[in-house]
């Protein structure tokens, strides 16, 4: 109980992306399911950390550093995306997403 | 046994504070929460000797991500209550059924990483900058690249989908020209 293994860190990482699933599931608002999303790779880099650690090996925390950068890139396109969105209709639900006719 | 304290508070610091990000139904919390989140879970990284990369979630997580989530929450109305989805019960149920039936299977699979060889072992003697810098210009020379060039191609694009008719500043105006450019085109400044 007392000693920190890899298993440890690895259930806490499945813990938080499964609250990050359901906060996918569960959001309407896409700038809340941009947030799920940030939640699910930070669960992920978690795990790549941990496993980097704990065999010794730097791939691991090369792979998050990578997860990273996509992760910011992602956010600059979406939230431009999302702008644009909320300019043109006034909402940012995905019901109002429908149809692929802006 | 610190180590212990010290993951076991983060790691109930940590879950609290997305449980409430995915949860609340105010944007602003959840933007708070969410950026609490990434500091508490830069501390798992100091943990695990990963220096760096907790400096990096650090920087890039809190300091750029969510300023440019704040940034955007600006130009949505984010004081109303958010809508939340009243979907299939029987769909959420499960595939949360289905995740935790993933989880069990991978938990229960014999483990071949026994015969796992480190392909990049830490070398002694020299900080965690170091050795990531060491192999990050080596072996991850041109995925390094790669992401540099596509950082610069999200740049473009953020830059170029956020910033259309941003050249009227609303500050510079008076109220009479904002309502005529109001009654001009309703969408330009909604």
């Amino acid at each position: 109980m007392m000693e920190i293994g890899l298993n440890h860190y690895l259930v806490l990482s499945v813990i938080l992306f499964s609250i990050g699933l359901m906060g996918v599931m569960k959001r309407k608002n896409l700038l809340l399911l941009f947030f799920a999303t940030e939640i699910m790779l930070n669960s992920v880099n978690i795990a790549f950390a941990a496993i980097s650690h704990y065999y010794g090996d730097l791939t691991g925390q090369m792979f998050a550093f990578f997860v990273i950068a996509i992760a910011a890139s992602e956010v600059a396109v979406g939230l431009g995306l999302l702008i644009v969105w909320f300019k043109r209709h006034g909402n940012i639900d995905l019901d109002s997403m429908s149809s692929m006719r802006g | 046994m610190f180590e212990a304290i010290a993951f076991y508070l983060f790691a109930f610091l940590t879950i609290a504070m997305f449980y409430i990000t995915v949860t609340t139904k105010q944007a602003l919390y959840a933007l708070t929460a969410l950026a609490a989140g990434m500091i508490f879970i830069s501390a798992f990284f100091f943990i695990l000797g990963a220096d760096f990369l907790g400096a990096i979630q650090i920087i890039v997580y809190t300091g750029a991500v969510m300023a440019l989530y704040a940034f955007g929450m600006m130009f949505f109305d984010t004081t109303r209550e958010v809508k939340e989805k009243k979907g299939n019960k029987f769909i959420i149920v499960g595939l949360s059924s289905l995740a935790a039936l993933l989880v069990v299977v991978i938990f229960a699979t014999p483990m071949v990483s026994e015969n796992i060889v480190a392909l990049y072992p830490v070398a002694e003697g020299v900080g965690n900058t170091q050795e990531v810098g060491i192999v990050l210009f080596t072996k991850y020379l041109i995925p390094f690249e790669v992401a540099a060039v596509m950082l610069l191609v999200a740049m473009i694009a953020g830059i170029v989908l956020a910033g259309k008719k941003m050249d009227i500043s609303l500050t510079l105006m008076s109220a009479d020209e904002i309502e005529d450019m109001k009654k001009q085109n309703k969408k330009v400044l909604s």
